[in-house]
This record gives C-alpha cells, structure tokens and sequence, in this order.
C-alpha cells in the first residue's frame, strides 16, 4: 500500500461566511426537493432577503408560494410550518430571533415536538425552525438569549448549534430532511466569521459531534459562538503546554454522548463552557452524566462556564463580563488540572 | 355587523338524513361515553358535546374524505361527524393500544389522517395556526382540499386565533373557521370574556367574511357552510362561521354548572337539536319515524361493538414510551 492512499485527498475549499453557507443550503435543498419551503417575516426579496440577507435570493429563483414572507405573527408562523409539514412539505420557518419564540412556544413545544409522540406516531412533522441570537452586539435583554435548554427538556424536538459554516451547509441539509423538528441556532458571529468550506459539502448528520482539536490533559465542550472563546482560551493552554482536547458539540440535543464520554474518560477532565445562563443550561446535564457514567475514572469534578444569572446587559463592559471570556476559561481550566 | 347570506343552498332528501344519521351517531356515542365513564369502566376526562350535534354534521355532509380538520378537545363529535371508525376511537378512549394513536393521545388528543382528523388539540385556539398549514399545502399541491379548523368562543381571545385569521385572509388558504359557540369559555359566561357581541364580526378585522348562524338548525349550518367550502375551493380565501349553540352538560363532565342558572339550561335543553330536527324529517317526508327508529338501532350496535372491541384490547406495552418521540426509536 502506497503512503499516497492513506493520506485525505485534498478538499477543494471556498471562503465563505455562515450566513452564505446557510443560504447555500437553502438554495441546494430547495433545488433538490420541491417539497422545501421557507417562511418567515421579511425573508422574500420583496421585504430584504431576511434581516441579515440569509434567505437572499431565495424567493426570486423559487417564487413567493414557496419563500414566504409572513406577517409578524410567530404563533401563526410556527402553526402554519407544522400544517405544512403534516402536509408533506419540509418548511424552514424563520423566527428572527430567539428570544421571540417565546411568542410561539405553545406551537413549537405542545404541537411541533408532540404530534408524532400524541399521534402514536402517525403524524410526522418535518420542519426546521431557524433562529438568531448571542450576546456581544449590544441588543440586550430581549434580543440576545440562549434558551436551548428550554427546547433540549422538551422531548421530540431536535437543537442544534452549529459554529463553522461547513458545519452550517452540512447541518442544514441534514436537518430539512430529517423527520422531526429541529430548531437550528444562528448565534451571532457563527454568520459573520468566513471559513473554508469544502466546495462539495454533503450533509453532516445530527447528533454527531466534532473534535475539533485533539488533547490528553483536559475535554474542552462547547458549541456556537462560544467556540470562538474556547479556540482562544486554547490557543492559550497550548502555549502554556496544557494539552487540550476541544469538542464542539454542534447538536446539543440529543447531543453525542460517546463522543464526549470516550473524551473525558480519556482526558479525565472535562469543561464545558456555553453561553446559556449556567444554571439548569445543558451543561449540568453533561456535566451530571460525564459524572455518572465516569466516576472514579475522573481526575477533577467537571467544570461547567456559562452566563451568570441575570438578563443580557446593554453597556459593552457588563456585556463583556457577563459572556465567558477566554481568561476565565483558562483559569477554570488550569484550577481543573491543578485538582490532580 | 354579521353578514347575511344570499342564495342559500339547501340540503336534498338525502343529505338531511345524512346529517341526521351523523347527529344521532354523535349523540348515541356521547351518551355511551357518559354511560361508560359514570360506570367506573373508562377513567378519563370528558368534554361532552351534547347539544351541539348539529354543526359538525351540516358542515361534513359537504366535506370529502380528504379534506381535513383540525379540532378541540371538546371534538369527539367533530369526528364523529367525518366519519371515524369506531373501534380505534373506542380504543383510544380507552388508552388501548388498538387505538388512533396506540393509547397514546386519549381522548383530547386523537389523530386519523384517513378521515381527515388531522389534529386534535388540548390547548384552546391552537387549532387554527395548524389549519392554516393544511391550507397553504393544498394550495401548493393545486387541490380543492380544504381544512376546517374547529374551536370555541373562548379561543376567540386566544391570540394564535387573531394571527390565524389575518395570515388565512393575507394568503387566501381554503381554511373555514368554524366557532362552536356554546355561550361559555370553560365556566365563564361569554360576555364576561369577550368584547364584541357576535364572534363573526371579528372577521371584519381580518377582511373575511363572517356569518352567525343558528347552530342547531342543520338547513342554516348547511348553507352557510356550503357558501364558505365553494368559496373556499375556489380559492377566494377563509371565512369565519359562528354557530351559536348550547352545551347541555357543563364544560368537563362531571362538573357542577354552578356558573349558568336552571332555567336557562332547561330552556336550551327545550330546544335541543336532535328532536327536533327528527320531528322535521318526518314532517317532511324525508323518512318515517320507523325508518329513523331503525336507524338508531343500527348505531347504537355499531357503539356497543366498538365499546366491547376496545374493552378486550390490550393496553400499550411500556416499550411505547421510547417510540414515536422521533422517528428513530430511542435506544433504551
């Protein structure tokens, strides 16, 4: 065996940013299947293309029956993405930001998650809901939170947070053709960031984690815009020749416990560091799981960063303090390994 | 003010009986349910749609087996009234595994998509969001299907209603949104909770036509009815029909009425729909009082065999708590 067939052939790459990747999934599965649709307020052309232009495009090459703009109503929004579904069609039903779910969480968790549970299974509901949010852009309260846990304690809806744009394209094609409900997370820098994509990006499918870096002394998890924090904060144990193993969890439910379990077991430490409040976020049900299924075999309690218990502040510097900072996770990092 | 209607169609000899046979199928399973329930043989909550009989079978008359609906809690007699079988009901009542939905649902959650009964929801108001998404994907498809979505006056108030509505009209989906107006939201009397006289006039805001009718007068739902389908199958958009009517047994079975007074529940049990509608097909020739006699009986066997079909049935093995979560089973 030759050495030339062990290695990866070489990926043809582009440049792109999250929101042109989701925007070339969209494209590419409403070309492949004309049962996608998309909906959402302001996403056709006529109204902009989408608040930050994701659905840009969209409703000039498929027409407006199928890229819908809708009025400011998401109860209706999410209502009619379950219908259609229920219907045979696959919509993408746009809620602009994440925080305004809440205005339909009666469709999304008592109907969109429940249907095929309370139908014994015979209604399928095939819907993405994609949404926006993350602190760091100054919009406060109302405009700015985490709220997966919300959505990963409600049985029957899939969460996923994507950070690459690779991770975008593949996780988006992945999520319009799976059966269930999925909420697709759009946090802040995750669509502004360009990275390569690999020209022929495929579906990467849900539930899958990604180990981003390889590392023996300690598991770094985390997932979304607090990625860029971690890859900092990694940077940084590297250099201070702490070998860190980072995982970017991608979906957070049902989230990939082998990969994650196989990691600390091997490190014996674990840190997971999100940018949801950190109590009750998905970090306790890691960490409490890490910790069940591992006991004895760990070399440190597992760490656990995440927003401290308050709103989104406005001014930059409470802004700062109240997102995880890659100091911090540094420190907690160093404190886990120091334990040992 | 609530529109009137001109050019009313009227229901033939056979359509008359039709919806009776679906009046007295709504009524002889509501009265077994009760029956089933008091006897200690079913443990379940139950919302009686005794008294409103009427709607759901003047407007089924006009649907086909694909159109949908999207209903309540208080909705058995929706669909009843479209036809469902009677053993998987049963079953489901029941928590049977033989049931629409493997005893999952219950009664305030059942599912049949081969009779159209496409949702069947426990939260007021919710049904119409849903509807609207029926609607858009017959549109998509190019067919005359449409979707009813049924609800009562207290979900009026419901916000999902008021997003619903103006979304149907901005699209023009072929979505009726039929109002069973039984004059209470739970126990609240209707103008303790709701700002406008007549539930149609809301459908002025929302630039669709909107009708009150007499509920319990099968000839004044049929026509209305049938103005909003054509209307609808035309693709000329939603309408919102009213039908006033009357709950004779409270709003959960069981409880006290301490909210509406003895008269007025005499007096609308004086008017009760199925009499008197049986009263007018004799009168009218449409069938003897034999024939409707005989009719009758022939439900009432096809009740008592689904009661005694979902009695011998098995309950759901605990496997089922994993399925049907996702499509994928979750592993153990």
């Amino acid at each position: 065996m030759s050495t030339e067939t062990l290695e990866a052939p070489a990926v043809e790459t582009v440049k792109m940013n999250g929101l042109q990747a989701i925007n070339a999934a969209l494209m590419e599965a409403m070309e492949a299947d004309p049962k996608v649709l998309v909906l959402g307020e302001d996403i056709a052309d006529n109204e902009g293309g989408g608040v930050v232009g994701v659905t840009r495009g969209l409703s000039t090459k498929f027409g407006t029956m199928r890229v819908r703009s809708t009025p400011i109503s998401e109860q209706a929004i999410i209502g009619a993405a379950i219908g259609a579904a229920m219907g045979g069609y696959k919509p993408v039903a746009e809620i602009m930001l994440m925080n305004f779910t809440t205005v339909a969480m009666d469709m999304i968790v008592n109907h969109a998650a429940k249907l095929r549970f309370m139908s014994g299974g015979q209604s399928q509901v095939p819907m993405v809901i994609r949404t926006l949010t993350g602190a760091g852009n100054q919009t406060a309260g109302q405009h700015a939170d985490f709220y997966e846990a919300w959505f990963c304690h409600t049985a029957g809806i899939k969460v996923v947070i994507p950070w690459t744009p690779a991770d975008f394209k593949g996780l988006y094609l992945s999520a319009i053709q799976d059966p269930d409900p999925v909420i697709i997370v759009e946090s802040g820098k995750t669509l502004f960031v360009p990275m390569d994509v690999p020209v022929n990006q495929g579906p990467i499918p849900l539930g899958k984690a990604n180990v981003v870096a390889p590392g023996s002394d300690i598991t770094i998890v985390s997932y979304g815009q607090m990625m860029f924090t971690v890859m900092q904060a990694y940077e940084e144990l590297t250099k201070a020749g702490v070998s860190v193993e980072v995982i970017d969890l991608r979906t957070i439910s049902p989230w990939d416990k082998e990969t994650v379990l196989a990691s600390a077991e091997k490190t014996g430490r674990l840190l997971v560091v999100h940018e949801a409040g950190r109590n009750f976020g998905p970090g306790a049900e890691i960490a409490a799981t890490v910790q069940e299924t591992l006991f004895g075999k760990l070399k440190a309690p597992v760490g656990r960063l995440g927003a401290p218990y308050c709103s989104v502040p406005f001014a930059k510097k409470l802004e700062d303090a109240f997102l995880v900072q890659p100091p911090e996770i540094v420190a907690e990092a160093q404190r886990l390994i120091a334990m040992s | 003010m609530s529109q009137t209607l001109e050019n009313r169609a009227k229901p033939d000899a056979k359509t008359q009986l039709d919806i009776y046979r679906r009046m007295i199928r709504i009524e002889r399973n509501d009265d077994a349910t009760r029956t089933q329930i008091r006897r200690g043989r079913i443990t379940a909550p139950y919302y009686s749609a005794r008294g409103q009989e009427c709607i759901p079978s003047a407007i089924s008359v006009l649907l086909n087996d694909d159109d949908k609906i999207c209903t309540i809690y208080r909705g058995i007699h929706d669909m009843v009234a479209k036809d469902m079988p009677l053993r998987p009901l049963w079953a489901e009542i029941c928590g049977r595994v033989d049931g629409t939905c493997k005893g999952k649902g219950g009664p305030m959650h059942l599912t049949h998509p081969e009779t159209g009964v496409m949702v069947t929801t426990g939260i007021v108001g919710s049904s119409m969001p849903i509807a609207n998404g029926f609607g858009w994907a017959a549109l998509l498809d190019g067919t005359k299907q449409v979707t009813v979505a049924y609800f009562g006056d207290g979900a009026s108030n419901i916000g999902a209603f008021h997003e619903a509505l103006n979304l149907a009209s901005v699209w023009k989906l072929p979505v009726i949104f039929v109002c069973q107006n039984n004059g209470f939201a739970e126990h609240t009397r209707y103008e303790n909770g709701t700002s406008v006289d007549l539930i149609s006039k809301r459908a002025i805001g929302y630039g669709m036509p909107g009708y009150t009718v007499d509920g319990n007068d099968p000839v004044d739902v049929y026509a209305h009815a049938h103005a909003a389908i054509e209307r609808a199958r035309a693709g000329e958009g939603p309408t919102l029909l009213e039908c006033k009517t009357f709950r004779f047994m409270g709003h959960v079975f069981g409880d006290a009425d301490g909210y509406m007074t003895k008269e007025e529940k005499a007096e609308a049990i004086a008017r009760d729909p199925l009499p008197i509608y049986r009263q007018k097909l004799i009168d009218d020739g449409v069938a003897t009082a034999e024939e409707l006699d005989a009719l009758t009986a022939k439900i009432e066997a096809e009740v008592n065999d689904a009661i005694e079909f979902a009695m011998a049935c098995e309950y759901p093995s605990d496997d089922e708590l994993r399925r049907d979560v996702f499509a994928e089973e979750i592993p153990a």
